[in-house]
């Protein structure tokens, strides 16, 4: 992957920079959050500071990941992403019991948001779902990778959880089940480009953030529980819509192997889900009983993300939801 | 093929050991039984349904319906969330 298109000032001088060779260029020193034009511009500079941590891109020298420079401009970005999230959490704090399981289902089933997937069920169009897949393949791609980075920071009940339900996303060892080589597969047969990171440039705004919220959760052990509380819900907002879309794939006439990616969610997240909160979350908070918020925390960001591209798009296609 | 190479010396074992930092792990379960959810299976199995058809695990966790609406029986396919909070298991 090369670098994306840069998105403003902030995006133009860290992507002038990471072409150039590490520790000669000084032309960070004078970079920070402070000289982002807007949200994008934001969005995207901390999405590519990210991506030095997973795949790298062919035009940046690797040695840049543990940059001092591009770390110090990373954490202002960070810091206002997490203010952000808060911000945003604190209009929907949870209602807690002394049972975090049903606690934790409750508010995911409660939380309220526009469906992508039925309307891909039922109405849209061909063009409209090449589209959501080329915006998605931005995480499909790298699916179950951010929360990866949580394992080595977990004790032994958790670990060994969140190890067994990431050995199934990585296809239990078997790599033509690797669920992001079940997406590339699907974009393939679906006439669509596989390569990592391809669809990057017309990402939109929600997507990069919710990469973003993502990488931030799994790459801060101080948020590691918020990385977790963020997996739960996704997984358990997972099987029903992923029917739903295999069922608009098949109404469609998109090929097999797209609806294969949906159609393997319904059974592995519906393991998932239970997995992501009683096994994960659950010990983890009877262990660490301050990093219940946390938990909360992550699984709003996850539905509030979801959300904002569902909305995103579907504005973008004039639907109502 | 190599020769597998010496082991380093073991260093002496502390003569008193030191506190576990976190509680001993019990086993975990082979079948759960999920609250209002399905029942968890783990390992490689072959279940045989009511109408005597015989289904064998794809993961090392699997997911049984307990609902009986799934879509995907004897797999769970999340319908358990669509029913009325008395008609789930």
């Amino acid at each position: 992957m090369l670098l994306p298109k840069a998105r403003g000032t902030l995006s133009e001088q860290l992507f002038t920079a990471l072409r150039e060779e590490p520790g000669t260029a000084v032309a960070l020193s004078a970079t920070s959050v402070d000289v982002a034009d807007d949200a994008e511009d934001r969005a995207i500079a901390l999405w590519a500071s990210y991506e030095l941590h997973y795949r790298g891109f062919e035009d940046v020298d690797d040695r840049w990941e543990w940059s001092p420079d591009v770390l110090r401009v990373r954490a202002g970005l960070e810091e206002a992403l997490e203010a952000e999230v808060r911000e945003r959490y604190a209009a929907h704090q949870p209602e807690r019991t002394d049972d975090l399981a049903k606690d934790l289902f409750d508010y995911v089933a409660d939380h309220d948001g526009p469906s992508m997937a039925r309307y891909v069920q039922t109405e849209a169009t061909e063009a409209q779902v090449l589209e959501l897949l080329r915006q998605k393949s931005v995480y499909h791609l790298k699916e179950a990778d951010p929360s990866a980075w949580v394992v080595p920071r977990l004790p032994t009940g958790p670990k060994a959880a969140l190890m067994e339900l990431q050995f199934d996303e990585y296809g239990d060892g078997n790599p033509a089940r690797l669920h992001q080589h079940l997406f590339e597969r699907g974009l393939e047969a679906a006439g669509l480009r596989s390569e990592y990171g391809a669809y990057v440039d017309e990402a939109t705004l929600p997507v990069l953030e919710s990469n973003n919220v993502q990488s931030f959760f799994g790459l801060h052990r101080r948020l590691r529980a918020a990385s977790l509380g963020h997996l739960a819900a996704f997984e358990a907002t997972s099987s029903i819509p992923s029917r739903r879309m295999a069922q608009g794939l098949e109404r469609l006439g998109f090929p097999d192997e797209i609806a294969d990616y949906y159609r393997e969610h319904v059974e592995a997240d519906a393991v998932h889900e239970q997995l992501a909160v009683r096994d994960i979350c659950v010990p983890l908070v009877e262990l660490e009983p301050a990093l219940a918020d946390d938990v909360f925390l992550g699984a709003f960001a996850c539905l509030d993300t979801e959300d904002r591209q569902a909305r995103d798009l579907l504005d973008r296609w004039g639907v109502e939801a | 093929m190599t020769a597998r190479p010496v082991d380093p010396p073991t260093p002496a074992t502390p003569a008193t050991p030191s506190t576990p930092a976190q509680p001993v792990v019990e086993e975990r379960p082979t079948i759960v039984m999920c609250p209002e959810g399905p029942m968890l299976l783990r390992g490689d199995a072959v279940i045989e349904d009511a109408d005597g058809n015989r289904h064998r695990t794809t993961r090392p966790v699997s997911a049984v319906c307990r609902c009986n609406k799934s879509a995907t029986k004897p797999w769970c396919d999340g319908t358990h969330k669509l029913l009325p909070k008395k008609l789930r298991p």
